[in-house]
């Protein structure tokens, strides 16, 4: 945990492709920046969704991946030296007496700025849980959605469910120190990459690594200690394995959580903005990209560049009162060329 | 054509379809709540949904990247599919399907 105050113009929650090319907007502007994205990248659900997939409608790119899009707006906001907060979540908003705004992160982060920016998209990536009753009882002492310390595991009876590359990752990274590792999929058939399966599959076959073809249908235990994971399984019906963690690794989905409790007005999870600034119910708060809404409203990354331009120009009277608005192109102003490092 | 939709709760909406639409786009403008993350881009699989028995002829098999994300899905059964890896045709006209819980939480 930290406690170092940050103190900055702006903080755009997301480093999705709309936070970051409000970096951009906003350094021409002057105008410093700070992100939190709870991911451990940038890039947003163009990393972490489809960084592979093809996206054809960039202007003026007849056709870019999800990661590269990510990459080419990396390099463009690089003269401006944004300081990113990776794998941290905004947690709590508070004013200052001074106007301006304290963010605080789930690490313990504290960041002061005169203009918030929400660019969060469909919120933050969270783990999806498994749909099973009496979950939440363990979560945290035998169920697990990440490995923090390999150790903690050690001598452990460890179930992991899932067929992607953390749950292949992990039980290969913890079959050596745990006392059993068990993995538990639906099918005979990975997502993950071949060379992890190959060499599950040779742990499994040396007896050092149990798989069973079957998906989780519920934990036993006393309510503070699971003491078993319950599987079902399509020939051999429900069984029990003796366990003492849990870890399912079923990939993330997107929840709005804490920004929720900012006190802005909420649209069935989106935020209402005007179309002239994409300001919020609040002042000096904006919502850029998926997250906002408002008439005509589509989702699309080129959507969330306009608004971020837009939006730039009214976070520079908060951020700037009594400044003079100066508009001008990087094509032409010298000014603009020198902030971007190129004059 | 119509197709029709079992929510969680066991409600049935009959939704209109629209041929060469993705079953997830014509449940997504229909009224009924579906979180489809990826907007239809076979990368999240939160367009999950059950096939009924007497339709999975016709709605033929998973795609291997399909079934490769559906490893992302929770309670996974043999009608599983991604709605939005199922494009409607003139012989999907009553398809019944319901929604997962990881289409919807």
């Amino acid at each position: 945990m930290t406690t170092e105050t940050h103190e900055t113009d702006v903080i755009i929650i997301g480093a999705g492709p709309c936070g970051l090319f409000a970096v951009f907007e906003l350094g021409l502007l002057g105008l410093k920046t700070y992100l939190v994205d709870i991911l451990d990248r940038a890039g947003g659900q163009c990393a972490e969704l489809y960084p592979e997939k093809p996206i054809y409608d960039i202007p003026a790119i007849p056709m870019c991946t999800g990661q590269e899009l990510t990459d080419r707006l990396m390099e463009q906001v690089k003269a401006f030296d944004p300081v990113f907060h990776f794998q941290e979540m905004a947690e709590g908003l508070t004013k200052l007496d001074d106007g301006r705004w304290e963010l605080t992160t789930d690490q313990g982060t504290k960041i002061v700025a005169h203009v918030i920016v929400i660019a969060a998209g469909g919120g933050s990536f969270v783990p999806k849980k498994p749909h099973l009753e009496g979950l939440a009882e363990y979560e945290d002492t035998s169920v697990f959605y990440a490995v923090r310390k390999i150790d903690a595991f050690a001598g452990k009876r460890i179930v992991i469910a899932g067929g992607g590359d953390s749950a292949l990752d992990w039980a290969l990274n913890l079959q050596p120190v745990a006392e059993k590792v068990t993995l538990v999929h639906h099918r005979d058939g990975f997502r993950a990459a071949p060379a992890s399966v190959d060499a599950m599959h040779a742990l499994v076959d040396a007896g050092k690594m149990e798989f069973k073809i079957a998906q989780l249908a519920g934990v036993n235990g006393d309510g503070t200690k699971m003491t078993s994971v319950r599987v079902k399984s399509k020939t051999d019906g429900e069984s029990d394995i003796p366990a003492d963690a849990l870890l399912p690794f079923f990939g993330l989905t997107m929840k709005l959580g804490p920004i929720a409790d900012f006190g802005l007005n909420l649209n069935e999870n989106l935020i209402p903005v005007g179309t002239e600034k994409f300001e919020t119910s609040i002042p000096s708060i904006f919502a850029i990209g998926d997250i906002n809404t408002y008439p005509g409203k589509l989702k699309l990354i080129l959507s969330g560049f306009h608004e971020a331009a837009l939006m730039s120009q009214a976070a520079f009277l908060v951020c700037r009162p009594g400044e003079r608005l100066r508009f001008q192109y990087t094509t032409s102003s010298s000014d603009l060329q020198k902030k971007l490092g190129v004059r | 054509m119509k197709v029709h939709v079992t929510d969680l709760e066991g409600n049935t909406k009959e939704i209109e379809g629209t041929i060469g639409w993705t079953l997830m786009e014509v449940i997504r403008d229909g009224g009924v709540s579906i979180k489809a993350e990826c907007g239809g881009a076979c990368a999240c699989a939160t367009c999950h949904v059950y096939v009924a028995d007497d339709w999975m002829d016709q709605t033929g098999e998973r795609t291997e990247e399909e079934e490769d994300m559906i490893d992302l899905a929770l309670d996974v059964q043999d009608g599983s599919r991604l709605a939005c890896q199922i494009e409607l045709t003139e012989a999907l006209d009553g398809l019944k399907v319901t929604l997962a819980r990881d289409a919807i939480l």
